[in-house]
């Protein structure tokens, strides 16, 4: 589903990622963990297409097709969804407005996501809770139906009772889908079965391997010692 | 009367403090119309032009209509169930009808300001008398047209707005033109909201490119009573300048003015709102949207003039796209200590996180600008009730679309 093979990206004079290979295959979900400044949402917002990052060196292939130069919404069109870890506020654009691209059946993706109608109504964002702006990005992956979800600490900012929800959700929503899930507390490990789990580390995937075992080893030792 | 024809003469050569200044000789007087039966008997294009200004034809959900061609009154009708409760007419027959009209003549808007409004006086074109009666809690708006159909004429009106005690009525006006080469729209309102009325005034323009328009508007606001004033004008036009202001001079009192705004092509446009807080508790609102595109120019303003123990906020926020400018101009002008006043304005370009985030979601870039400039003329900030509002969403959407 989702090849990347040697990737280095920048954003200024700054280089964040060095070399990244990561390969997810189809209906496979991974984890990617690692320290505050790894680089790991600037892997995600690259996947998407995001130009603050540059790409220098590498190629990234989605369902068989080159997509390192694509722009933002072609990628989105092809079926990568991103849950951003801090989306902005845009006055006088409803939520609604955003889900209706893609359904008409609104209220039932706000339910799913554990918002109320009045939700689809508000300018995204503004004034929302942590937690609530985390399902209002579900929501809006919910009626894209991506086949790629990146989602970048969608557990941050949510109560343990909202999480137990949301996760259960995001689990069956997974089924038959890949994923790349950016986790700082872990959390929604509680919920989601990950295949395969990677450590990001100044830049570089330090350690792969099964999820509990690359859990364990970090905290034992720390990201730094893995 | 002679008193006000005196003033208006030494007047008329007299600059506007703000705006382009307009040499009034250019514009000349059109043919005078008859009167229309109803607005079924209205030409095709102007029924469709009147319609993308917020005035139905068919009159569903409104009470009654006024209608004026140029200079000529040609329709006014109060429906069947709203009569006892509203009064329209043009101010020419409420001036010939009601002694006590012209008590109000002048007395909010000043005949002398300048060369716009000693224009209305000395070459008046009627206008519409509004009047919602003691009492009347009215659900449907009153709707008013003036439009103007004739190439190079200057339209000179004079309107009379009145909610009497205990009121609750709602407005909508549409002024607008056919595609004209050149036209001058000067607009007096004179608004009276008096104690516990409650007064929702919503006027769109859409106006052809070659229009000049000069309104000039004032409301006095009495014990517990509110004005809500929205001016919505989404078509490119020649310059536009106006300041409405309210004088809240009741106990309790409220004035809120809105406005919503997209400047393009060549537009010139200075919009402002004023509430001067003089009762106690008073409170004043003036919010503005606007997105100026191509090579629009909008000047917003917004001044509270804090007299007594009063509060008020101004809520600014311009988009700029293209080659366009926005200048944004509160004032406070606090003038006793107990008055509360403050201001937020932003102005700027679309930010491109917006965009990207936008463009994540499948729309490329020009949707996702639409998307968001559409989002900045949101009529939900007006304070309608919901037909109306989605009434106004439909054609701010339409202008939108031609703008864009």
């Amino acid at each position: 589903m989702l090849e990347i093979e040697n990737l280095w990206v920048s954003t200024g004079d700054k280089e964040i990622l060095k070399g990244v290979e990561l390969t997810i295959g189809d209906e496979e979900t991974h984890v990617l963990i690692g320290p505050n400044g790894a680089g790991k949402s600037c892997l995600t917002m690259t996947i998407m297409g995001i130009p603050v990052y540059t790409i220098g060196k590498g190629e990234i292939t989605f369902d068989g097709k080159d997509i390192t130069t694509l722009p933002i919404h072609e990628r989105a069109k092809l079926g990568i969804g991103l849950a951003f870890q801090n989306p902005p506020v845009i006055r006088g654009v409803k939520l609604r407005d955003i889900i209706s691209l893609h359904t008409k059946k609104v209220d039932d993706i706000l339910n799913k996501a554990y918002l109320s109608q009045e939700f689809g109504s508000r300018d995204i964002n503004l004034g929302f809770s942590g937690g609530e702006r985390k399902r209002s990005e579900l929501a809006q992956l919910f009626a894209m139906e991506p086949k790629l979800l990146l989602l970048d600490e969608i557990d941050s900012g949510v109560d343990i009772e909202s999480m137990e929800l949301l996760g259960e959700e995001i689990n069956s929503f997974l089924s038959g889908r890949s994923a790349l899930i950016i986790t700082h507390l872990g959390y929604i490990l509680n919920y989601v079965r990950a295949d395969e789990a990677h450590v990001l580390l100044d830049g570089k995937i330090a350690l792969s391997g099964k999820p509990e075992e690359v859990l364990k080893r970090v905290k034992e030792k720390g990201f730094r010692e893995v | 009367m002679s008193e006000w024809r005196d003033k208006a003469e030494k007047a008329k050569g007299k600059t506007a403090s703000l705006g382009a200044d307009l040499d009034l000789s250019q514009y000349s007087r059109g043919k005078e119309w008859e009167r229309i039966l109803n607005l079924s008997q209205l030409p095709g294009d102007a029924k469709r032009t009147a319609l993308l200004a917020g005035v139905r034809s068919d009159e569903g959900f409104r009470c009654g209509t006024y209608f004026q061609l140029d200079h000529s009154a040609i329709f006014e009708s109060v429906k069947r169930e709203f009569e006892g409760k509203v009064e329209i007419m043009s101010t020419k027959e409420a001036l010939e009808r009601y002694d006590w009209v012209k008590d109000y003549w002048w007395r909010a808007v000043a005949v002398d300001s300048d060369k716009y409004t000693a224009r209305a006086e000395l070459e008046f074109d009627n206008g519409y008398f509004l009047r919602a009666l003691p009492g009347a809690k009215v659900i449907f708006p009153m709707q008013a047209c003036l439009f103007i159909s004739q190439n190079g004429i200057s339209q000179n009106v004079h309107n009379l707005i009145i909610a009497e005690d205990g009121s609750n009525v709602q407005i909508i006006t549409g002024c607008t033109s056919l595609d004209l080469g050149r036209g001058l729209h000067i607009g007096i309102s004179e608004f009276f909201v008096k104690k516990n009325a409650k007064l929702t005034f919503t006027m769109i323009h859409r106006w052809a490119p070659g229009v000049d328009v000069r309104p000039r508007a004032v409301a006095i606001v009495e014990d517990n009573a509110t004005f809500t004033n929205n001016y919505i004008c989404l078509n490119p036009l020649r310059t536009l300048q106006l300041y409405p202001t309210a004088y809240c001079n009741g106990e309790n009192s409220i004035a809120n003015i809105n406005a919503i705004l997209l400047g393009s092509g060549n537009s010139r446009m200075d919009v402002g709102g004023r509430t001067v807080l003089v009762g106690k508790n008073s409170r004043g609102h003036v919010v503005t949207r606007c997105v100026a595109k191509d090579k629009a120019t909008i000047h917003v303003r917004g001044q509270l003039i804090g007299q007594g123990e009063g509060r008020g906020h101004i809520d600014c926020r311009g988009l700029i796209v293209d080659e366009a400018n926005i200048y944004a101009i509160p004032m406070l002008d606090g003038l006793v200590n107990d008055c509360e006043l403050s201001h937020e304005a932003a102005v700027g370009k679309i930010r491109e996180e917006d965009l990207w985030y936008l463009m994540s979601r499948g729309l490329n870039e020009d949707e996702a600008t639409s998307l968001i400039i559409k989002g900045y003329l949101d009529p939900g900030i007006l304070g309608l009730p919901r037909e109306l509002e989605d009434e106004i969403k439909g054609v701010a959407e339409i202008a939108a679309r031609e703008a864009l």
